[in-house]
Parts: C-alpha cells; structure tokens; sequence
C-alpha cells in the first residue's frame, strides 16, 4: 500500500539479512560494529512484532442501503 | 387465349412467395468460404460463400450479427444458419444469416484466439511489464464468488499456512455474462480504495465455455491498467484464459494462488530467528577477536611499549651518532696524516727539486725528455730547462 512510507516486511525482512552479512564479514570498525548490531536486534524485533500484532480478519465488500460498499465481516456458510 | 403479362414486381413477389413457403429453403445450414466481407457501419454484414465452383450472396442483419463472438473474414470458412430469400427489388435471391460459426473450431475458440493474438501483439503479455508480487503482503484482495468452493479453499489455505490473514473479498459473478462487468467493478473498487496490496482473481475449474466470461477484452484491459498487482487463478492447471496471460502473475489454481501470497508463517518467524541468532553470533565473534587482541597486547606487557620504545630508541640513535662522529673524526686524521705524508714524499722526488742544485733536463720541442745523446739528430731544436726558465737551443 502506497499510502504510507513505511518499510514493508519485506524490506526489513531483507534489510536485517543484510545485517548479518555485514557483521558476519567482520570487517567492521568497533563503533560500526555495535551500530549494526543494534540495528539488527532492532529490525528482527521489528519484523517479530510485524508478524505476531497482525490480526486475523476476513471482509467481504457489501453495498449497504444507499448502495455505498462497505467492509463486513465475512461470514462462512 | 391471351396470354396474362406481369409487372416485374408482381415476378418477383411470386418468386419470394414460392422461397419463403420453402421449408428447405427456410431454414437451412450452408458451409462455405467468405470472400467480399463488409461489415457496414449500421452493425449488418454483407458478404458472399463461396465453394469451387459457386457462389451465393449473404446478409447478416444487427440483431445477428452482434451475436458473433469472432471477428469474421475473407477466406474463413464458416457454416452459418439461415433462410435464402429473395430480395425484390433486385431480383436477387440471398441467405439471410441468424448464426455464423467457423469451421472445425469452435466460435468461441476462435474468438479466444483472435482476442489472444490482437494483445499480444499490443504488448500487454510482456513480462518486463509485469509487477511484483509483494512477499507477505499487508492485505490481500479477492475477486471472487461468495458462495461455492473456492472462497472457501483460499481461506482455508492461507489461514493453515499464515494464521493472521487479512483478505477482503470482492464478490463477483464467476459464470455468465455478467463476469467480465463484475470483475472489473472489483478490479476498479481495489484501485480506488487503494486497501489492498495484491489481488487475486479466483474461479474453479470448469468447461471452456463456462470459463469464457474470463477471455474479454475490457476485463483484459483493465488487469493491465490495474496499479494493484493482478494473480489470476481462473480455472485449473490445463485451462488458459485471457485473464492468466495478462495478470502479473497466473497461479495453476484458486489454492495455489493462496500459497503464492501468503508464506508458511512458520518459515518466516524462522528466518527472522535465524537472522537475529546470525547477528549474535557475528558480534559476539567480533567481540572475542577484540578482547583476545587487547589481552595479548596486554601478555606481552605492550601496553608500555610506546614510552619504552622512544626511550630505547633516543638512546640508541644517541650513542650511534656519537659513534659515527668518532670514526669519522678519526677517519679524517688518518686522511690527514696520510696525505701529508704523501705530499712531503712527492716534493723530494719531484724533479724541480733536483734542478735548484744546478741541474737541467733537456727535451725535445714535442716535451719528450732526452736521456741519450742517440735520441737526438743535429740541428734539432730543444730546450733545456733549468731552475728558473727554459733555454731554446739547436744541436751542432
């Protein structure tokens, strides 16, 4: 959804492998060293809370009685 | 008896009389080749049938002609429904066509062809123009039935496979004539309110006929133009519709369509664990490293070393630079010494020496001394050097 500027999971999702990668190669100076690390336990904390705050929801788009469509919970038969 | 004359119209009155009582002639199904096909802008066609030896003209009147779903053509060959009539006016016998449907291929097929190859060519298949979908996305819209399986199969698919979903459904007529308007109505809904981050459109598997409301022109148009990204899942892994070819990405069926948006929860939340295990274990690596370099710095009592080292150092450089200076120093006297040794011994050999006590040396104009009366002829000229200059002479 473009409404927004947020990063989508996927793009923290990819963001933090790229963390770990820069900090695997080890080549980082001391300072940048803990910079990343924050940043990676920020961004995996991130994406967990992305994953376990969604909530489940099923809706189904009815016209309602001014012929207006409207977001209802959908009902399975 | 005379004989009765006829007006030509009266002719041509009894003429269409006798076709039309015809039961034949009144309903009947011709196969033929088109050649001189116009479609005229009033919505008739006009056209003849041919076979090889024979032609026969023929009208397809709006009402009719509207009905065929293909584009008809000179050189098709096609098998139409009709009645040969006369027109009047011109004396002219013609069929008049209710239906048209070409040979060997189905009509419908022949339209799903047609309007296959008229996109293609307009580009509208091409995979660089096709968008991503977005892995894991926020919300997923479904154009679809409301009843039936196949709402059913994507909840249950995607909620076994990611338990917090969030889908919101279109719904839509999925057999009909009234897919192609529906459809788009969700296709233009989804895009306006801008709430969803993919949509898939579903329908079970059915006939070729039955999925036919998926091949329309408008309804392809629209995927295109679509902002949202487009999954079609119309029917099943052998059935191909317009919608697959156009949509961003075709998934084989309604459920697999489920699986390709949205991933096994399980596998994510272990990517995500693997990926923060993965920084732990990088930087507490990097840490040890660091705290190992520090303590041998420290085993080898270096931390010092700078102090030490200048000191060591300046000390070194002190006594080396004394040192030098002496063997210089003494260098140089022994230089000294030598040469004035040298200088006192060439001044006793050197010749000039020799002539302050009286003696002369005796050359030859060219400078070459003469040691022998035989190195000499008469009248040579030479000259004699003595202490304080030179006495030219010629031998007698």
């Amino acid at each position: 959804m473009s409404e927004n500027n947020e990063k989508t999971f996927e793009e923290s999702l990819n963001e933090l492998e790229k963390v770990a990668q820069n900090l695997e190669r080890g080549e980082l100076s001391l300072e940048d060293a803990i910079t990343e690390f924050e940043k990676g336990i920020k961004l995996s904390k991130e994406c967990s809370e992305k994953l376990e705050n969604a909530e489940k929801r099923i809706n189904i788009l009815v016209k309602n009685e001014n012929g207006e469509l409207e977001e209802t919970n959908f009902e399975q038969e | 008896m005379e004989t009765k004359v006829y007006k030509v119209s009266e002719v041509n009155k009894y003429i269409k009389m006798v076709f039309d009582k015809d039961t034949f002639l009144n309903d009947i199904r011709i196969r033929g080749e088109i050649t001189n096909f116009k479609a005229h802008y009033t919505g008739h066609f006009y056209f003849t049938l041919k076979d090889e030896t024979s032609t026969i003209k023929c009208v397809m009147f709006k009402g009719f002609a509207s009905t065929v779903k293909f584009r008809p053509a000179d050189g098709m060959k096609v098998v139409i429904d009709g009645q040969v009539s006369v027109f009047e006016r011109d004396g002219a016998y013609q069929i008049y066509c209710k239906s048209m449907s070409p040979e060997g291929l189905g009509e419908l097929y022949l339209a799903y062809e047609q309007l296959k190859q008229k996109l293609s060519k307009e580009g509208l298949f091409d995979t660089n123009l096709k968008k991503k979908i977005p892995f894991l996305p926020k919300r997923v819209g479904v154009i679809t039935s409301k009843t039936g399986a196949v709402v059913r199969d994507i909840i249950n698919v995607t909620t076994r496979r990611y338990p917090n979903v969030d889908l919101l459904i279109y719904p839509a007529a999925v057999q009909g004539v009234n897919v192609s308007s529906t459809v788009i109505a969700g296709l233009d809904t989804f895009n306006k309110l801008n709430n969803v981050d993919v949509i898939i459109i579903a329908r079970g598997g059915g006939s070729f006929e039955d999925l036919f409301g998926f091949n329309d022109e408008a309804l392809a148009r629209k995927i295109f133009a679509s902002q949202i990204p487009v999954i079609s899942a119309v029917g099943h892994e052998t059935d191909f519709t317009i919608c697959d070819f156009v949509a961003d990405l075709r998934a084989p069926t309604p459920s697999a369509a489920a699986e390709l948006v949205y991933p096994q929860y399980s596998d994510i939340v272990k990517r995500i664990m693997m990926d923060k295990n993965r920084i732990i274990v990088a930087t507490n690596n990097y840490f040890e490293r660091k705290k190992e370099y520090v303590k041998r710095l420290k085993a080898a009592k270096l931390e010092k070393v700078p102090l030490d080292m200048i000191n060591r150092y300046r000390l070194t450089i002190d006594s080396l630079m004394r040192q030098s200076h002496n063997v210089i120093n003494l260098q140089l006297e022994k230089y000294k010494s030598k040469s004035m040794q040298a200088i006192a011994k060439i001044d006793t050999l050197s010749p000039l020496k020799t002539l302050t006590r009286g003696y002369s040396v005796t050359e030859t104009m060219d400078g070459k001394v003469v040691k022998s009366v035989n190195d000499i002829n008469q009248s040579d000229k030479l000259n004699v050097i003595l202490t304080d200059g030179k006495i030219k002479v010629v031998v007698e």
